[in-house]
Protein backbone atom coordinates (compact mmCIF):
# COMPACT_ATOMS: atom_id res chain seq x y z
CA UNK A 1 0.00 0.00 0.00
CA UNK A 2 1.23 3.51 -0.61
CA UNK A 3 1.07 6.00 1.82
CA UNK A 4 2.24 9.32 1.31
CA UNK A 5 2.84 11.10 4.80
CA UNK A 6 3.42 14.84 5.46
CA UNK A 7 6.58 15.92 6.13
CA UNK A 8 8.44 19.09 7.46
CA UNK A 9 11.48 19.49 9.94
CA UNK A 10 11.75 22.80 10.32
CA UNK A 11 15.55 22.76 11.28
CA UNK A 12 16.18 21.44 7.87
CA UNK A 13 13.59 22.16 5.63
CA UNK A 14 12.00 25.53 3.87
CA UNK A 15 8.76 24.17 3.57
CA UNK A 16 6.93 20.76 4.01
CA UNK A 17 6.32 17.90 1.78
CA UNK A 18 4.40 14.97 0.87
CA UNK A 19 6.46 11.94 0.48
CA UNK A 20 5.20 8.45 -0.59
CA UNK A 21 6.25 5.55 0.75
CA UNK A 22 5.53 1.75 -0.02
CA UNK A 23 4.01 -0.43 2.96
CA UNK A 24 3.76 -4.49 2.65
CA UNK A 25 1.11 -5.21 4.42
CA UNK A 26 0.21 -8.41 6.13
CA UNK A 27 -2.65 -10.49 4.11
CA UNK A 28 -6.21 -11.07 4.93
CA UNK A 29 -5.68 -8.43 8.23
CA UNK A 30 -7.52 -4.81 8.38
CA UNK A 31 -4.99 -2.95 10.17
CA UNK A 32 -5.22 0.46 12.06
CA UNK A 33 -3.61 3.79 10.67
CA UNK A 34 -1.53 3.93 13.69
CA UNK A 35 -0.37 0.03 12.53
CA UNK A 36 0.40 1.06 9.37
CA UNK A 37 2.63 4.54 10.84
CA UNK A 38 4.64 1.87 12.91
CA UNK A 39 5.56 -0.10 9.58
CA UNK A 40 6.14 3.16 7.93
CA UNK A 41 8.05 3.98 11.33
CA UNK A 42 10.28 0.72 10.76
CA UNK A 43 11.39 1.43 7.46
CA UNK A 44 11.60 5.69 8.04
CA UNK A 45 12.48 5.79 11.13
CA UNK A 46 13.00 9.61 10.76
CA UNK A 47 8.88 9.68 11.07
CA UNK A 48 7.87 11.37 14.11
CA UNK A 49 3.93 11.46 15.12
CA UNK A 50 2.41 11.20 18.62
CA UNK A 51 1.27 7.34 20.20
CA UNK A 52 0.23 6.23 23.14
CA UNK A 53 -2.21 3.98 24.43
CA UNK A 54 -3.45 3.08 20.75
CA UNK A 55 -7.18 2.14 21.89
CA UNK A 56 -8.13 5.75 21.50
CA UNK A 57 -8.35 6.71 25.20
CA UNK A 58 -5.51 9.02 25.36
CA UNK A 59 -6.47 10.86 22.07
CA UNK A 60 -2.48 11.62 21.05
CA UNK A 61 -2.46 10.28 18.04
CA UNK A 62 -5.02 12.79 16.37
CA UNK A 63 -4.40 13.73 12.82
CA UNK A 64 -5.62 13.97 9.40
CA UNK A 65 -6.08 10.78 7.73
CA UNK A 66 -6.76 11.07 3.56
CA UNK A 67 -9.33 14.29 4.34
CA UNK A 68 -10.70 13.56 7.69
CA UNK A 69 -9.46 14.27 11.36
CA UNK A 70 -9.77 11.05 13.29
CA UNK A 71 -7.33 8.92 15.69
CA UNK A 72 -5.05 6.82 14.14
CA UNK A 73 -4.93 3.97 16.27
CA UNK A 74 -9.24 3.41 15.83
CA UNK A 75 -9.17 4.40 12.26
CA UNK A 76 -8.94 0.97 10.27
CA UNK A 77 -7.57 1.36 7.11
CA UNK A 78 -10.53 0.21 4.98
CA UNK A 79 -11.99 2.85 6.53
CA UNK A 80 -10.17 5.65 5.36
CA UNK A 81 -8.94 4.35 1.94
CA UNK A 82 -10.99 2.80 -0.46
CA UNK A 83 -10.04 -0.08 -1.79
CA UNK A 84 -6.83 0.50 -4.33
CA UNK A 85 -6.23 3.84 -2.85
CA UNK A 86 -3.28 5.71 -1.08
CA UNK A 87 -3.20 6.70 2.74
CA UNK A 88 -2.70 10.26 3.15
CA UNK A 89 -1.71 11.38 6.64
CA UNK A 90 -1.11 15.15 7.47
CA UNK A 91 -1.02 16.69 10.57
CA UNK A 92 -4.31 18.48 12.19
CA UNK A 93 -4.84 21.26 10.28
CA UNK A 94 -5.08 24.93 11.86
CA UNK A 95 -2.28 24.62 14.22
CA UNK A 96 1.56 25.05 13.89
CA UNK A 97 3.10 22.01 13.26
CA UNK A 98 6.49 21.29 15.41
CA UNK A 99 7.59 18.41 13.23
CA UNK A 100 5.60 16.17 10.74
CA UNK A 101 2.59 14.85 12.09
CA UNK A 102 3.17 16.60 15.72
CA UNK A 103 1.16 20.15 15.86
CA UNK A 104 1.77 22.64 18.49
CA UNK A 105 -1.27 22.38 21.05
CA UNK A 106 -0.68 25.35 23.25
CA UNK A 107 -3.48 27.63 21.84
CA UNK A 108 -5.89 24.59 21.85
CA UNK A 109 -4.64 24.55 25.82
CA UNK A 110 -4.83 27.79 26.32
CA UNK A 111 -8.72 27.55 25.14
CA UNK A 112 -9.46 24.60 27.07
CA UNK A 113 -7.85 26.79 30.38
CA UNK A 114 -10.60 29.41 29.93
CA UNK A 115 -13.21 27.35 31.21
CA UNK A 116 -11.71 26.31 33.89
CA UNK A 117 -12.53 23.08 33.47
CA UNK A 118 -12.62 21.52 37.29
CA UNK A 119 -15.61 21.88 39.86
CA UNK A 120 -15.71 25.24 41.71
CA UNK A 121 -17.67 25.11 44.50
CA UNK A 122 -18.33 27.70 47.06
CA UNK A 123 -20.10 25.28 49.79
CA UNK A 124 -18.30 23.97 52.79
CA UNK A 125 -17.10 20.56 51.57
CA UNK A 126 -19.13 17.86 53.00
CA UNK A 127 -16.85 15.26 55.53
CA UNK A 128 -16.66 12.43 52.74
CA UNK A 129 -17.98 13.58 49.23
CA UNK A 130 -20.33 15.93 47.42
CA UNK A 131 -23.20 13.66 46.31
CA UNK A 132 -24.89 13.71 42.95
CA UNK A 133 -28.71 11.53 42.35
CA UNK A 134 -28.18 9.41 39.06
CA UNK A 135 -30.37 11.77 37.49
CA UNK A 136 -27.80 14.63 37.64
CA UNK A 137 -24.94 12.23 37.02
CA UNK A 138 -26.51 11.53 33.57
CA UNK A 139 -26.67 14.89 32.56
CA UNK A 140 -22.59 14.94 32.24
CA UNK A 141 -22.98 11.50 29.82
CA UNK A 142 -21.68 12.45 26.66
CA UNK A 143 -19.93 15.40 27.81
CA UNK A 144 -17.17 13.40 29.82
CA UNK A 145 -16.04 11.33 27.53
CA UNK A 146 -13.53 14.07 25.58
CA UNK A 147 -10.07 13.17 25.73
CA UNK A 148 -9.10 16.22 24.34
CA UNK A 149 -7.57 14.74 20.82
CA UNK A 150 -8.07 18.03 19.47
CA UNK A 151 -10.24 16.36 16.29
CA UNK A 152 -12.96 18.79 16.42
CA UNK A 153 -11.42 22.25 16.96
CA UNK A 154 -8.79 21.87 14.41
CA UNK A 155 -11.48 20.61 11.93
CA UNK A 156 -13.38 24.08 12.66
CA UNK A 157 -13.07 26.60 10.31
CA UNK A 158 -13.90 29.31 13.46
CA UNK A 159 -11.54 27.55 15.46
CA UNK A 160 -9.25 28.22 12.22
CA UNK A 161 -9.59 31.65 11.80
CA UNK A 162 -10.06 32.90 15.56
CA UNK A 163 -8.31 29.83 17.59
CA UNK A 164 -7.13 32.56 20.53
CA UNK A 165 -10.27 34.04 21.02
CA UNK A 166 -13.06 30.95 19.91
CA UNK A 167 -12.70 28.73 22.43
CA UNK A 168 -13.36 25.99 19.92
CA UNK A 169 -15.86 22.77 20.25
CA UNK A 170 -13.46 21.14 23.00
CA UNK A 171 -13.39 23.65 25.21
CA UNK A 172 -17.15 24.67 25.06
CA UNK A 173 -18.05 20.62 25.61
CA UNK A 174 -16.16 21.23 29.00
CA UNK A 175 -17.30 24.12 29.72
CA UNK A 176 -21.00 22.63 29.44
CA UNK A 177 -19.69 19.81 31.20
CA UNK A 178 -18.95 21.98 34.43
CA UNK A 179 -22.03 24.15 33.60
CA UNK A 180 -24.52 20.74 33.86
CA UNK A 181 -22.76 19.74 37.15
CA UNK A 182 -25.08 20.16 39.91
CA UNK A 183 -22.26 20.02 41.93
CA UNK A 184 -20.74 23.46 40.34
CA UNK A 185 -22.05 26.55 41.72
CA UNK A 186 -20.01 28.99 39.57
CA UNK A 187 -22.38 28.81 36.37
CA UNK A 188 -23.24 32.60 36.64
CA UNK A 189 -19.47 33.43 36.49
CA UNK A 190 -18.58 30.91 33.99
CA UNK A 191 -21.67 32.37 31.65
CA UNK A 192 -20.32 35.98 32.48
CA UNK A 193 -17.23 34.90 30.91
CA UNK A 194 -18.50 33.24 27.66
CA UNK A 195 -21.07 35.90 26.37
CA UNK A 196 -18.82 37.76 24.50
CA UNK A 197 -18.73 37.67 20.73
CA UNK A 198 -16.11 35.13 20.29
CA UNK A 199 -15.62 32.60 22.80
CA UNK A 200 -19.07 30.81 22.16
CA UNK A 201 -20.79 33.15 19.06
CA UNK A 202 -18.53 32.16 16.73
CA UNK A 203 -19.97 29.02 16.21
CA UNK A 204 -22.28 28.85 12.89
CA UNK A 205 -22.98 25.62 13.51
CA UNK A 206 -21.69 23.57 10.19
CA UNK A 207 -21.14 20.88 12.96
CA UNK A 208 -17.40 19.53 11.69
CA UNK A 209 -17.14 18.66 15.33
CA UNK A 210 -19.76 16.38 15.57
CA UNK A 211 -18.81 14.26 11.98
CA UNK A 212 -15.20 13.87 13.19
CA UNK A 213 -15.18 13.02 16.97
CA UNK A 214 -13.79 9.78 17.54
CA UNK A 215 -15.75 9.36 21.00
CA UNK A 216 -18.88 9.98 18.78
CA UNK A 217 -19.87 13.47 20.78
CA UNK A 218 -21.77 16.43 20.11
CA UNK A 219 -20.29 19.82 20.75
CA UNK A 220 -22.79 21.39 18.78
CA UNK A 221 -25.68 20.19 21.26
CA UNK A 222 -23.47 21.37 24.02
CA UNK A 223 -22.54 24.94 22.50
CA UNK A 224 -26.81 24.89 21.48
CA UNK A 225 -27.06 24.23 25.62
CA UNK A 226 -24.97 27.45 26.64
CA UNK A 227 -26.51 29.40 24.23
CA UNK A 228 -29.55 28.83 26.14
CA UNK A 229 -28.16 29.00 29.79
CA UNK A 230 -27.01 32.67 28.15
CA UNK A 231 -30.26 33.50 27.02
CA UNK A 232 -32.32 32.52 30.08
CA UNK A 233 -29.69 34.63 32.36
CA UNK A 234 -29.46 37.77 29.97
CA UNK A 235 -33.12 38.61 29.33
CA UNK B 1 -13.92 36.95 27.65
CA UNK B 2 -13.02 38.68 24.71
CA UNK B 3 -12.93 42.05 24.26
CA UNK B 4 -14.49 44.08 21.38
CA UNK B 5 -15.47 47.62 20.93
CA UNK B 6 -16.80 47.68 17.33
CA UNK B 7 -19.39 44.59 17.21
CA UNK B 8 -23.34 46.30 17.60
CA UNK B 9 -23.88 45.67 21.16
CA UNK B 10 -20.50 44.49 22.82
CA UNK B 11 -22.07 41.34 23.78
CA UNK B 12 -22.36 38.07 21.87
CA UNK B 13 -25.65 37.37 23.19
CA UNK B 14 -26.92 40.51 21.77
CA UNK B 15 -25.55 40.23 18.61
CA UNK B 16 -26.76 36.71 17.83
CA UNK B 17 -30.67 37.85 19.22
CA UNK B 18 -30.49 40.64 16.90
CA UNK B 19 -29.25 38.60 13.74
CA UNK B 20 -31.91 35.85 14.85
CA UNK B 21 -35.17 38.48 15.21
CA UNK B 22 -34.18 40.96 12.24
CA UNK B 23 -33.71 37.98 9.97
CA UNK B 24 -37.18 36.93 10.90
CA UNK B 25 -38.69 40.67 10.41
CA UNK B 26 -36.22 40.63 7.00
CA UNK B 27 -38.34 37.39 5.87
CA UNK B 28 -41.61 38.56 6.80
CA UNK B 29 -41.30 41.76 4.87
CA UNK B 30 -40.08 39.29 1.58
CA UNK B 31 -42.54 37.19 1.85
CA UNK B 32 -45.21 39.97 1.93
CA UNK B 33 -44.31 41.91 -0.59
CA UNK B 34 -43.49 38.48 -2.82
CA UNK B 35 -47.01 37.59 -1.93
CA UNK B 36 -48.26 40.86 -3.00
CA UNK B 37 -46.77 39.90 -6.79
CA UNK B 38 -48.44 36.87 -6.60
CA UNK B 39 -51.42 38.53 -5.04
CA UNK B 40 -51.65 40.70 -7.74
CA UNK B 41 -49.03 39.84 -10.85
CA UNK B 42 -50.17 42.53 -13.05
CA UNK B 43 -49.58 45.30 -10.36
CA UNK B 44 -49.05 48.69 -12.23
CA UNK B 45 -47.19 52.08 -10.42
CA UNK B 46 -49.92 53.49 -9.10
CA UNK B 47 -51.27 50.30 -7.13
CA UNK B 48 -47.31 50.16 -5.88
CA UNK B 49 -47.09 53.59 -4.63
CA UNK B 50 -50.55 53.16 -3.04
CA UNK B 51 -48.97 50.33 -1.10
CA UNK B 52 -46.71 51.81 0.39
CA UNK B 53 -48.72 54.84 1.12
CA UNK B 54 -50.63 53.85 4.22
CA UNK B 55 -48.37 54.36 7.83
CA UNK B 56 -48.88 50.74 8.37
CA UNK B 57 -46.72 49.54 5.44
CA UNK B 58 -44.37 52.85 6.05
CA UNK B 59 -44.01 51.86 9.81
CA UNK B 60 -43.02 48.29 8.50
CA UNK B 61 -41.12 49.38 5.71
CA UNK B 62 -38.80 51.43 8.19
CA UNK B 63 -38.75 48.49 10.77
CA UNK B 64 -37.31 46.57 7.87
CA UNK B 65 -34.87 48.88 7.11
CA UNK B 66 -33.55 49.25 10.68
CA UNK B 67 -33.80 45.09 10.43
CA UNK B 68 -31.83 44.77 7.82
CA UNK B 69 -29.07 47.67 8.53
CA UNK B 70 -28.29 46.05 12.48
CA UNK B 71 -28.43 42.20 10.41
CA UNK B 72 -26.03 43.60 7.19
CA UNK B 73 -23.46 45.25 10.27
CA UNK B 74 -23.26 42.09 12.32
CA UNK B 75 -22.84 39.69 8.83
CA UNK B 76 -20.01 42.26 8.23
CA UNK B 77 -18.68 42.86 11.16
CA UNK B 78 -18.42 38.41 11.37
CA UNK B 79 -16.79 38.61 8.07
CA UNK B 80 -14.36 41.32 8.91
CA UNK B 81 -13.52 39.87 12.59
CA UNK B 82 -13.16 36.08 10.88
CA UNK B 83 -11.04 37.10 7.17
CA UNK B 84 -9.33 40.11 8.14
CA UNK B 85 -7.27 38.64 10.87
CA UNK B 86 -3.48 39.41 11.85
CA UNK B 87 -3.11 35.60 10.82
CA UNK B 88 -4.09 36.13 7.33
CA UNK B 89 -3.40 39.45 6.90
CA UNK B 90 -0.20 40.04 9.41
CA UNK B 91 1.07 43.70 10.78
CA UNK B 92 -1.61 45.47 8.32
CA UNK B 93 -4.38 43.69 9.85
CA UNK B 94 -6.04 45.91 12.28
CA UNK B 95 -6.01 48.78 9.68
CA UNK B 96 -7.26 47.16 7.06
CA UNK B 97 -10.17 45.49 9.28
CA UNK B 98 -11.11 48.83 10.77
CA UNK B 99 -11.30 50.79 7.46
CA UNK B 100 -13.29 47.99 5.91
CA UNK B 101 -15.56 48.31 9.03
CA UNK B 102 -15.84 51.95 8.82
CA UNK B 103 -16.38 51.79 5.04
CA UNK B 104 -19.64 49.26 5.92
CA UNK B 105 -20.95 51.40 8.63
CA UNK B 106 -20.54 54.71 5.81
CA UNK B 107 -22.84 52.66 3.31
CA UNK B 108 -25.24 51.44 5.74
CA UNK B 109 -25.31 54.85 7.11
CA UNK B 110 -25.96 56.09 3.66
CA UNK B 111 -28.73 53.46 3.16
CA UNK B 112 -30.48 53.86 6.29
CA UNK B 113 -30.73 57.20 5.66
CA UNK B 114 -31.63 56.93 1.86
CA UNK B 115 -33.93 54.37 2.73
CA UNK B 116 -35.72 56.93 5.57
CA UNK B 117 -36.17 59.35 2.63
CA UNK B 118 -37.66 57.12 0.16
CA UNK B 119 -40.14 55.61 2.71
CA UNK B 120 -40.73 59.52 4.73
CA UNK B 121 -40.07 61.73 2.00
CA UNK B 122 -42.58 64.00 -0.17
Amino acid sequence: MLVSIYRYNPDTDDKPVMRDIEIELPAGKDLMVLDVLELVKQKDPSVVYRRSCREGVCGSDGMNINGKNGLACITPVSEAVKPGGKLVLRPLPGLPVIRDLIIDMSMFYKQYEKVKPYLINDQTPPAIERLQSPEDREKLDGLYECILCACCSTNCPSFWWNPDKFIGPAGLLQAYRFLADSRDTADTERLSGLEDPFSVFRCRGIMNCVAVCPKGLNPTRAIGHIRTMLLQQGT
Amino acid sequence: MVTNVTNLGRSGLYDWLVQRFSAVILATYSFYILGSFVVNPDMNYEQWSALFASNVMRMFSLITLFALCAHAWIGMWTISTDYMTSLQLGKRATFFRLLFQAGCALLICVYLLWGIQIFWGN
